[in-house]
């Protein structure tokens, strides 16, 4: 199968790689998937007072639609509010990346993950987490 | 010069000698005719073209060419015997032992004989990729017809103890078939001295053309029937109809004749390359061979690279033609069923490469494919959560994962 120019420059040059200091409480942490299933992503976000996304780092374990999905997330994570993030839908993803149907999943686990770290800053910071949605896959 | 991307995958395909290639060509257009057409001169040239090939593939194994039927590939030659021997000894009995790192056309063949009342075993490997010799003659009932053991393993390259493996077969008056795809022409396979009565293999694995193979039927000591699975002309003694593909044939005999004649010389070279890959890539932290190292074909190794994932993995090598256990897509997160046969978690099955080497594989190349992998993993566990989780020295089989 051969992979979008879009996913081959995210794999090639992928932004945002790294760790932030998940310790710290303006930073929201996700953790999703599984070894066993083949891909697992760690998101990252950083917030203001403003509850303004100023950083997103991300690692991902999975093949290169995977890490794509998440190096665009973080991309898109920088300079919105925790509000805006979350309308980040996977569908947003599969259309700007291009994703073949077999690779809907690695979309649908970088929204998993922006909510998960985003839950993770709420929580945090005293706010009630928002419902996440029945993972589909 | 090194050309790229470089091929490493021959355990899926090799490509044509061109030594094979020229024995062919003739076969297209001069010497085109039936081999099944007696009565005139075309018919006669094809004729010949094959028994000569008839030749060179039966000394290659052992046999006589008599035992020799030809079919479109092992897939098929695998069907032929299992579908063949079930039809044809079923007074005699209903049930067929196998393995459960067989390759699918052999399983999903028995597991269509299953819904046809066939009773089958799948016999467990070890750690190591091998079966486990008690087990099988424990297995062997009554009813027991037919063994199906593949010699050479494709993903990991594991060779079963078919030598051993027949004396049991023979002493219990089971018949043996082996799927020898990925072992004749690597390695000496002797159907007499190994007790053999049925065995599969097919041109395009080493060297010959894609689209041929054959199925070794031996005729006595016992002698061995299988019932058609394709009807027509009555070729190859009634055992498969269909006109021969005369140039495949051809070019499937000279493969057999230069494996035969380069066999030990392609050996030393290709273990030599291997083991020096192997070498290099296992010095990278965290990185297993998968399956028994000792008895194992020369030309293959199979590698995880733990915390990275086979198919991202596989990206970050675009020069190299491999290949992956991992197989990421919708339809299925399932690792390689042979790699979690033989125990590997499925986050090591997914970690998992192939690297096949080959007769045109050379020493550049693989300088180059040792340092491209140890670039890619690198990059890959630079950006692996897991990899990180490790280097902290967290328990990863203690996270509890957000399973999706």
């Amino acid at each position: 199968m051969a992979y979008s120019e879009k996913v081959i420059d995210h794999y090639n040059n992928p932004r945002n790689v790294g760790t932030l200091d998940k310790a710290k409480s303006n930073v929201g942490t996700g953790l999703v998937g599984a070894p066993e299933c083949g891909d697992v992503m760690r998101l990252q976000i950083e917030v203001d007072q403003n509850n303004v996304i100023t950083d997103a780092k991300f690692k991902t374990f999975g093949c290169g639609s995977a890490i794509a999905s998440s190096s665009l997330a973080t991309e898109w994570l920088k300079g919105k509010s925790i509000d805006q993030a979350l309308e980040i839908d996977n569908m947003d993803i599969v259309e700007e990346l291009a994703l073949p149907p077999v690779k809907i999943h690695c979309s649908v686990l970088a929204e998993d993950a922006i909510k998960s770290a985003i839950n993770d800053y709420r929580v945090k910071n005293g706010m009630d987490p928002i419902e996440l949605p029945k993972s589909h896959h | 010069m090194i050309q790229l991307p470089i091929y490493l995958d021959n355990n899926a395909t090799t490509p044509m000698d061109p030594r094979v290639l020229e024995a062919m060509l003739p076969y297209f257009n001069e010497k085109f005719g039936n081999a099944a057409s007696r009565n005139h001169p075309f018919g006669w040239a094809a004729e010949e073209g094959v028994d000569y090939a008839r030749e060179q593939i039966a000394k290659l194994i052992n046999c006589s060419e008599k035992e020799i039927i030809f079919t479109s590939g092992a897939t098929e030659s695998n069907n032929l015997a299992i579908k063949g021997v079930f039809e044809m000894y079923a007074e005699k009995g209903n049930h067929i032992i196998t393995a459960t790192t067989e390759h699918k056309a052999v399983l999903d063949t028995c597991a269509h004989l299953e819904k046809l009342g066939a009773s089958i075993t799948y016999l467990e490997v070890k750690a190591d990729g091998l079966i486990d010799l008690n087990e099988l003659s424990n297995a062997i009932t009554d009813k027991t017809i037919l063994v199906s053991i593949m010699y050479g393993n494709n993903e990991i390259g594991v060779i079963q103890p078919m030598k051993e493996i027949a004396a049991i077969t023979r002493s219990k008056g089971v018949l043996l078939h082996t799927d020898a795809t990925q072992t004749v022409g690597k390695i000496p396979v002797d159907v007499e001295a190994d007790g053999i009565d049925l065995l599969s293999f097919t041109a395009h694995k080493m060297y010959g053309p894609k689209g041929v193979g054959a199925l070794y039927v031996r005729r006595k000591n016992p002698r061995v029937k299988v019932t058609a699975q394709m009807d027509g002309g009555g070729h190859e003694r009634g055992m498969r109809s269909g006109t021969l593909n005369v140039p495949g044939i051809v070019g499937f005999g000279k493969a057999c004749e230069i494996a035969m004649q380069d066999m030990e010389k392609d050996t030393i070279r290709l273990s030599a390359m291997r083991n020096r890959l192997e070498k290099s890539l296992i010095e990278l932290e965290e990185s297993y061979i998968n399956g028994n190292t000792e008895h194992r074909l020369p030309h293959v190794t199979n590698i995880s690279f733990k915390y990275v994932e086979g198919e991202g993995l596989m990206m970050a090598m675009k020069d190299l033609a491999v290949s992956s256990g991992s197989a990421c897509t919708s339809a299925s997160l399932e690792p390689s069923y042979v790699l979690k046969s033989l125990g590997l978690n499925d986050d090591l099955a997914h970690s998992s490469i192939r690297f096949g080497l080959g007769r045109f594989t050379t020493d550049e190349e693989i300088d180059y494919a040792i340092e491209c992998t140890k670039k890619a993993v690198t990059k890959l566990r630079d950006m692996s959560p897991l990899w990180e989780m490790f280097k902290d020295g967290i328990d990863l089989d203690a996270v509890e994962w957000a399973e999706h």
